[in-house]
């Protein structure tokens, strides 16, 4: 990630509204026409022996919300690790195929992770809120990639926890600690860390579970936000949440991919059986 | 397919067939009796008819409202969304079909006190066609059975062609004696009620093709109803 240069050039405005057709409609006709960000091809994966994923070839389109669905064990949230090469924190982990992003496979052992990590962004179950202050969690990230000045680092703290709509709870209190927030607030304070240091891609994973109701809503209407800028990919067990954040759904059993379709033809009207009966609840 | 993991959501959606088929079963009943009530002019038999229609104007009401409680609760997506979708449009087609039927009726009374026209063998045809139709659309739905509702859609030319047969029928008997005016002309209406009921009955087999396989039907449906196109010519 190169250096600042001005916050407008950072996409740092405003995105002009969505139009008023933002509906069920717009979404599949979107999810139909868009390009791929990244791009997954003849992906396996491997836990030592154990094969979790068999063959996955799947689009991420260009600012969208990609759902994966499927029961534990699936392999969803393994592709997940992949696409930021969490795994290769691990030994005895290894992938074959491809995962394009700008035109490089990001498998390749020549690929520099930590670079990797800052364009693919990742959001977990739980809160991961380090024990600082809320401006020093945000400016922790990008210090690891970007040197700004002072101005430019509280600049883009605030236009973070903005995005992450967090900007009007915790503008008074930034010097304080990160962990007196709520469960929301802190999984809101997560997602403006990801953002600060400016993914192409961001990760969730199972990004909800944990909270509330509202809080919930809030995140996926974050989500809805962020998609203008970003292109997302969310891991849930919540159906319903797929149902409603997201543009296209994959639907994932024993490490193969099923089906993937606009979410709102795969919630009515699935081609394959086995999406059928899991999406219904007549999983055996 | 498998069963519902949670079983009384399963055991819902069985009721939900059950009340459907139910109320499809009702309807029949009520095509099948309103016609003989016709033909053996028996004002009795087609006050009766009259009298249940609020059974099935009932049925609609209980099921309206337990799919909007499944929808609610049970946020149903996939097959089961269809179903619950379908049985909404299906059960306002049926209640359609009991106004159809108990219209029969209330012409019935008013005929048994006419000169007889004919011997209304049409009428028996044409009642067994929708009534036969009607059956297998709610068979289709019961069974999920696709192929079967794709039969009673494609079936509703014979229906029309006895229906423009009865058109052509009264209208000769009005031309002959405008004494038969009255008779003809109620009769007229209830041909046209059978006709519609048969209509409604293919509609539902669409609703049930589309329940079950996911795709609506978008073929056109063959139709025989020739009789928004006859003139009468006077007698030469």
């Amino acid at each position: 990630m190169s250096s600042t240069s001005g916050l407008e050039a950072q996409g740092m405005k405003q995105t002009p509204g969505r139009p008023a057709m933002a509906g069920l409609q717009a979404r599949s006709e979107a999810a139909l026409n868009a390009t791929a960000r990244v791009a997954v091809r003849n992906l396996e994966f491997f836990y030592g022996d154990n094969r979790a994923l068999k063959g996955i070839t799947l689009d991420l389109p260009e600012r969208q919300v990609t759902g994966m669905i499927g029961p534990s064990g699936c392999g969803k949230s393994t592709l997940l690790r992949v696409l930021n090469r969490m795994y290769s924190l691990y030994p005895g982990q290894r992938a074959t195929g491809e995962v394009i992003l700008d035109g490089r496979n990001i498998l390749d052992a020549d690929v520099d992770i930590n670079a990797l990590r800052a364009r693919v962004g990742m959001v977990f179950q739980k809160p991961t809120p380090f024990p600082m202050t809320i401006a020093e969690n945000i400016a922790f990230g990008i210090r690891l990639h970007e040197r700004l000045t002072k101005a430019q680092m509280e600049e883009r703290i605030e236009w973070a926890l903005t995005r992450a709509a967090l900007w009007g709870e915790v503008k008074d209190r930034l010097n304080t600690s990160a962990m007196g927030l709520s469960g929301g607030q802190q999984q809101r304070l997560c997602i403006a860390r990801t953002i600060a240091v400016r993914p192409e891609v961001i990760l969730f994973d199972e990004p909800t579970s944990a909270l509330d109701p509202l809080s919930t809503l809030k995140i996926e209407e974050l989500i809805d936000e962020l998609k203008r800028d970003f292109t997302i990919a969310i891991v849930t067990h919540n159906m319903q949440q797929a149902a409603r954040c997201a543009d296209q759904v994959a639907f994932f059993y024993l490490g193969e991919l099923i089906e993937v379709a606009p979410a709102a033809q795969l919630f009515t009207a699935p081609q394959h059986a086995r999406t059928q009966e899991y999406i219904t609840g007549r999983f055996g | 397919m498998q069963e519902h993991t949670v079983r009384s959501y399963g055991e819902e959606l069985r009721r939900l067939r059950e009340l459907v088929a139910r109320m499809g079963g009702l309807a029949e009943r009520q095509v099948a009796d309103a016609v003989t009530a016709l033909v053996r002019r028996d004002a009795e038999l087609a006050s009766e008819v009259i009298g249940r229609d609020s059974e099935i104007d009932a049925l609609e009401r209980e099921i309206e409202e337990f799919c909007i409680r499944l929808l609610a609760l049970r946020q149903p997506v996939g097959q089961d969304l269809r179903l619950i979708i379908a049985s909404l449009k299906i059960i306002h087609a049926i209640e359609r079909i009991g106004d159809y039927a108990r219209n029969a009726a209330k012409r019935s009374v008013v005929l048994a006190q006419q000169p007889a026209l004919g011997s209304l063998n049409g009428f028996q045809r044409m009642a067994r066609m929708v009534q036969e139709n009607l059956k297998g659309a709610m068979d289709a739905l019961v069974n999920e059975d696709a192929a079967r509702a794709d039969e009673v859609w494609a079936n509703d030319q014979p229906v029309d062609e006895v229906y423009n047969g009865i058109f052509r029928e009264m209208l000769t008997f009005m031309m002959e004696d405008p004494r038969n005016i009255t008779a003809a002309t109620h009769l007229l209406f209830v041909a046209k009620n059978l006709e519609r009921i048969g209509d409604h009955a293919t509609n539902i087999a669409e609703t049930v093709h589309y329940a079950v396989r996911g795709q609506p039907l978008t073929e056109e449906r063959p139709k025989g109803d020739s009789s928004p196109f006859a003139v009468v010519r006077p007698p030469a």
